[in-house]
């Protein structure tokens, strides 16, 4: 009987109580359930003193009455509506990018919904909470519209990734003196919004920058390797801070004198160059990643050599470095902090200039440990959202 | 043999005069000469490191031979980027490890040269490539990634993805090297209904039945260098050099 079997088997499958779990995982040794102790008694100890610190000693009010400052900076009140109109679109365009593309990825799904959920509950103004929660209203109403039937959406869907960037920045930063979107200076834009701004834009403009240059890098020609590699070895051989000086200080001693360019801008300039260098050799990684076999099914097929680049090699590179580019976003948006040398005020000059008003005298503990989970909860959200992309998209299989 | 009186009339699409390559100091091909006419089947068999694949894949340039000349389809293979592709468009190439592009569909991995080298429309494309599915018998496949196919589906798709540009000449590297033994068979298959429909074919490989009942002629490499070359019946009962002897008495003992 044994050997004629046809049925298939489910597999075992290991039931524990939750006792059983806690033996098995926490107490299977005695050396286990030392260190087991110890940590709990670590965490409780940590958790403790930051708790009662949180809630018992600190006082919030210096955040809660310059949330606008941390947020925005000095844009000016009546031109707020703008932010939360780019805030709105993105919510509108993220929820149309998961509509289209991700199909079944409820976990990350509830993370993000839950994110302006979460934020609502916190001590704001009844009217920022519902200015809060309508960042849901958007995204839900934009996956919905992504989850309809239609051939074009996917391509639509990037088109409008594509596009929001320019729209974002020309909405927060308007156009001639009156009308509906009066110009706001560069010099007025401050806060998170500028921290994400610079971040972004920074790996946006890099990207196409980036990838030239690794291309380059690997080209027949020398000159263009020689430059290549000059600007990639140049740029990763200094740290940040040295390029947005140079950019500061030098910039302007071979300007004509007529020609300013604003200090946004130069930050702009200046961490674009520097993340370029980092993303040009990231993209080189995925590069060389690809098979040898694959340039030469290309040539085989009579394809020129721009054309396997453009079809065969970039596509399969490209997305081989998807979960290297956010941690490379990750770490830009933290370098943003530097553009204080610049005098701009993003979210820790802000920060700094809050803790130079007499009257928050003695706070600045509660106002770095703020800035310091504004940029934990962006950075682990990022990550985890990207982690979690990756699977669903099948990044890392062949 | 009616393919072989075929072939024997016509003038020769692949000459190779004294063909020489060096990997660093090592001479890899010494002086091979070869004349391939249209339609012929030619077989290219030897011990690993012979030279042969080293040989086949300078037919079409992804080896640079140093020395001798190389003449395909009239057009002299040399530095020149323009020749280099049009020789290329003309000949097709299967691998042994398939090399299919794993981020396009089976459709788009046969489409993809067709559209972007020769600027055909789309849908003749499509019609054409799943013609070309039909005739390797996975028109159902279409749709699917490389990855979810069989290796013998995969190289049946890397066979339609080299006919799509209407080859003269197809070059087989070891086309079933990486294969289960099971899939041996659904590859030769389509090979040899090629090898009836007239095709010009250099085959390397190792499949000694497949050279045996299609190929025209033989060729033998061993360290570089053509050892031998013949009809299979010549070189299989009656083979002229001892290291053509002695290598058929180790592949075809058992």
């Amino acid at each position: 009987m044994t050997t004629s079997t046809t049925e298939t088997l489910a597999p075992p499958t290991e039931k524990y109580t939750i006792l059983g779990w806690i033996k098995r995982n926490l107490f299977n040794s005695i050396g286990d359930s030392i260190l087991t102790i110890a940590a709990f008694l670590l965490t409780f100890v940590l958790l403790k003193a930051t708790l009662s610190w949180a809630f018992l000693e600190a006082d919030w009010t210096v955040i809660v009455d310059n949330l606008k400052l941390f947020m925005v900076g000095r844009y000016p009140v009546e031109e707020l509506w703008r932010v939360w109109a780019v805030l709105y679109l993105l919510a509108g365009v993220v929820g149309f990018l998961w509509g289209v593309w991700v199909k079944g990825n409820k976990r990350v799904g509830y993370f993000l919904i839950g994110m302006p959920i979460f934020l609502a509950i916190l001590p704001f103004t009844m009217k920022a909470r519902l200015l809060i929660l309508a960042i849901d209203l958007f995204g839900i109403l934009g996956t919905t519209l992504g989850r309809g039937e239609n051939k074009n959406f996917k391509k639509w869907s990037l088109i409008a990734l594509l596009l929001y960037f320019p729209v974002a920045i020309f909405i927060i930063g308007g156009i001639g003196e009156g009308g509906l979107l009066p110009r706001v200076k560069p010099d007025l834009w401050g806060g998170l919004m500028l921290t994400i701004l610079l971040a972004v834009i920074g790996i946006i403009f890099s990207f196409p920058i980036g990838v030239a240059l690794a291309l380059g890098r690997q080209s027949d020609l020398p000159i263009i390797t020689w430059l290549s590699v000059g600007f990639i070895e140049l740029v990763r051989g200094v740290p940040l801070i040295t390029i947005l000086f140079m950019m500061d200080l030098m910039l302007p001693l071979f300007l004509p004198a007529t020609i300013r360019i604003d200090s946004v801008m130069r930050a702009f300039v200046a961490i674009t160059l520097f993340s370029a260098a980092y993303m040009a050799e990231n993209v080189r990684g995925g590069l060389q990643s690809i098979p040898k076999g694959q340039y030469e099914a290309a040539h085989a097929l009579g394809l020129s050599g721009f054309t396997t680049m453009t079809f065969i090699i970039l596509p399969q590179a490209l997305k081989a470095v998807i979960p290297i580019l956010v941690s490379q976003f990750i770490g830009l948006l933290k370098d943003t902090t530097l553009v204080m040398i610049l005098s701009l005020f993003d979210v820790l000059g802000i920060g700094k200039s809050i803790l130079g008003n007499p009257d928050y005298i003695g706070t600045s503990k509660e106002v770095y440990v703020f800035i310091a989970a504004l940029f934990w909860v962006l950075s682990y959200g990022l990550s985890y959202a990207s982690q979690r992309l990756e699977t669903s998209l099948g990044v890392g299989e062949r | 043999m009616t393919n072989k009186t075929f072939y024997e009339e016509q003038d020769p699409i692949i000459i190779c005069r004294d063909v020489q390559k060096w990997y660093g100091d090592y001479h890899a091909l010494r002086g091979i000469n070869m004349e391939v006419r249209k339609g012929e089947v030619v077989v290219i068999f030897g011990p690993s490191g012979s030279g042969k694949s080293t040989f086949i894949r300078t037919i079409n340039r992804l080896e640079e031979h140093q020395g001798g000349q190389i003449i395909v389809d009239k057009i002299e293979l040399t530095h020149d980027v323009k020749n280099i592709e049009s020789i290329r468009k003309e000949t097709g190439m299967v691998f042994q490890q398939f090399n299919l592009f794993p981020h396009l569909t089976v459709l788009q991995n046969i489409t993809l040269a067709p559209l972007q080298v020769k600027k055909q429309n789309k849908v003749e494309a499509e019609k054409s490539a799943m013609e070309l599915l039909e005739r390797v018998g996975i028109p159902e496949q279409a749709g699917k990634f490389p990855g979810q196919l069989s290796g013998g589906q995969q190289q049946r798709v890397a066979i339609a993805r080299a006919l799509a540009m209407n080859p003269k000449i197809m070059l087989f590297d070891e086309p079933t090297s990486a294969l289960d033994p099971e899939m041996i068979k659904e590859v030769l298959d389509v090979m040899i209904e090629l090898a009836k429909s007239g095709m010009t074919m250099i085959v390397v490989t190792h499949e000694m039945g497949f050279a045996r009942s299609v190929a025209d002629t033989l060729y033998f490499f061993d360290e570089g260098q053509l050892i031998e070359s013949g009809v299979p019946e010549d070189i299989y009962t009656n083979p002229q050099e001892d290291r053509t002897k002695l290598f058929l008495s180790q592949i075809l003992q058992h």
